[in-house]
């Protein structure tokens, strides 16, 4: 039995075509993006070592600074909304009929692709035939904004359809959490007197802390990432006033050719996310494990 | 609670439903519509006549082929990624060597990592052998990327399957090819399904890899293509609206008919950002 399962020829066909195919097509790039990083290039002609130029360029570059605020401002609107999310699925885990299925519902914008999210809401906003103006203009408001072409708005209104996006499946999350919690619990508080908020907000909500915490991080993980969705409703613009780390790093390499600089800023890229992961775990970090 | 204090609940419940689902009610309607009715008339009016004609110029002018390439490439990248994930995590998790854990670990590290920081690299790496506008390139990225979720979501279910039945099979003269196809790959169909469905969400609405790595029109798939597209129908509402339609479609199948498997999917891919 032993001798069969430690056969070390068996373990190897086994594990390395998956093995191989991470380290090719995920290590090795990772490791040479910090390398491209070190060169001048435009990733077609020869490569030439400038050192630690690209990545001086980038701390002195207040387009990136920008754009990596612009990723902050939006991993910390991601946060914030969770406070939303939790209060809808603290009321749809109260013993609502049809729970099931409006998580459900909620679940579907998680479910299309950013392409298809970007260019459905490029038409809600739409100034003069889409949704949303139609709505204002019903309500009296003679000139609602042209939404993504106005600098000191876009980034809102990129927001919204990341808000649309994600909430079911936070919900989803967080109403899978509360469902766990054991009636028990909330049956003695209510003998205790308490009410349905007093419930939520001093038993419920901590019970699930650990969740919360998980949540947290991948809200600001997640939108240290974000590409697809702002690529294709705005392309960074207008002017800049939506450009984000990742569009950022994509337009320098793809656009302008510049390579070496596009590396040495997904570099940074990977380097900010790992130190904002590690930060942001050790700060929701476990003091006391609640145990029920 | 009263019932007033329920009310209000459900009230606040439906306008939330009504925000997540009304967009795509929005998109569907004008997707029927011309283009007369949608700059002429209320947003909100419904199409005077269904313009089905709408989607059969989309499929006919480009969008066909675009969705024959999302289904082979998607299914493709399917079948490699959960069966190597598979063969890794039952050699991980049944067989014995001193180095499991810390190749686990490996596969791991790999949900955490920001795909835009390896595109570059990627790019230089399958130019230099001719990948480049080329959809294997596609399909071995996919593999690779979704490898880590398919193997965290099999992992548990793996660790739960009793031994005997390995020691059984093992004791019979069974070679470890039959032990893994014929006994523990059937064994695991059920947490496999919800691989499977997760996998297709990613595939299916990909973009980024695509819209870097191919350039011709032949191999692009959907999302990538309905980019291309709507630049030419910039003003024709009704062929962007049945472009979108036709390619969110199948995942929305999808989950009408495979909702509880969907659910448990994108739950357990929760560490996933």
């Amino acid at each position: 039995m032993n001798k069969v399962m430690s056969n070390k020829l068996m373990i190897a066909i086994y594990v390395l075509p998956a093995l191989l195919l991470i380290g090719v097509l995920i290590f090795i790039p990772l490791a040479l993006t910090g390398y491209y990083g070190l060169m001048d290039w435009d990733g077609i002609g020869e490569m030439t070592f400038i050192g630690l130029d690209n990545y001086v360029n980038a701390i002195q570059d207040s387009l990136f600074w920008d754009s990596a605020w612009h990723s902050f401002l939006l991993a910390f609107f991601s946060t914030l909304s969770l406070a939303i999310y939790l209060v809808i699925s603290l009321i749809l885990a109260s013993k609502i009929k049809g729970a099931d299925f409006l998580r459900k519902i909620y679940l579907v914008p998680m479910l299309l692709s950013s392409v298809a999210i970007a260019q459905l809401w490029i038409k809600i906003y739409n100034p003069s035939n889409g949704m949303l103006n139609s709505i204002l203009r019903g309500f009296g408001i003679d000139n609602p904004p042209a939404w993504l072409a106005e600098p000191d708005i876009v980034l809102y209104a990129i927001f919204i359809p990341i808000l649309w996006q994600y909430a079911g499946f936070y919900i989803l999350i967080y109403y899978a959490a509360l469902k766990n919690i054991p009636n028990s619990l909330i049956e003695a508080a209510k003998i205790d007197g308490a009410n349905a908020i007093q419930i939520a907000y001093k038993i419920k909500v901590p019970l699930i802390m650990g969740v919360i915490k998980v949540t947290i991080v991948l809200a600001i993980v997640g939108s240290l990432k974000y590409f697809d969705l702002i690529y294709v409703m705005t392309g960074g613009g207008p002017n800049g006033a939506s450009e984000v780390m990742a569009s950022y790093m994509y337009k320098l390499a793809f656009t302008s050719n510049d390579f070496g600089y596009g590396s040495a800023i997904g570099f940074l890229l990977l380097i900010i996310t790992l130190i904002v992961t590690v930060i942001v775990r050790k700060l929701t970090a476990d003091k006391e494990e609640i145990q029920y | 609670m009263g019932r007033i204090g329920y009310f209000i609940l459900y009230v606040c419940l439906a306008f939330v439903a009504v925000f997540q689902i009304f967009p795509l009610i929005w998109l569907f309607m004008f997707s029927l519509k011309s283009n007369r009715e949608i700059f002429a008339e209320s947003p909100f009016a419904l199409p005077t006549e269904f313009r089905w004609e709408n989607y059969q110029k989309v499929w006919d002018g480009g969008i066909g082929l675009y969705f024959f390439n999302s289904v082979w490439i998607t299914g493709l990248a399917i079948v490699l990624t959960i069966l190597l994930a598979s063969m890794a995590t039952f050699a991980i998790t049944r067989m014995q060597w001193k180095l499991s854990s810390l190749v686990l670990g490996l596969f791991m590290v790999g949900l955490m990592i920001p795909i835009h920081s390896a595109l570059i690299p990627l790019f230089s790496m399958f130019l230099s052998v001719d990948l480049i506008d080329n959809p294997i390139s596609i399909v071995i990225t996919y593999t690779a990327y979704n490898l880590p979720i398919t193997m965290m979501i099999l992992l548990g279910f793996y660790y739960t399957l009793p031994r005997e039945i390995e020691e059984a099979a093992i004791i019979d003269g069974c070679s470890i090819h039959r032990l893994f196809f014929r006994i523990i790959l059937p064994m695991t169909m059920p947490v496999m399904s919800t691989t499977v469905i997760i996998n297709m969400i990613y595939n299916w609405n990909e973009f980024v890899f695509v819209n870097t790595f191919i350039s011709s029109d032949k191999y692009k798939t959907l999302t990538v293509g309905i980019q291309n597209f709507i630049g030419q129908y910039m003003t024709d509402w009704g062929a962007i609206g049945a472009t979108l339609i036709i390619s969110v479609l199948p995942i929305l199948l999808a989950f009408i008919f495979f909702s509880n498997k969907v659910v448990e999917g994108i739950s357990s891919s929760a560490v996933k950002g």
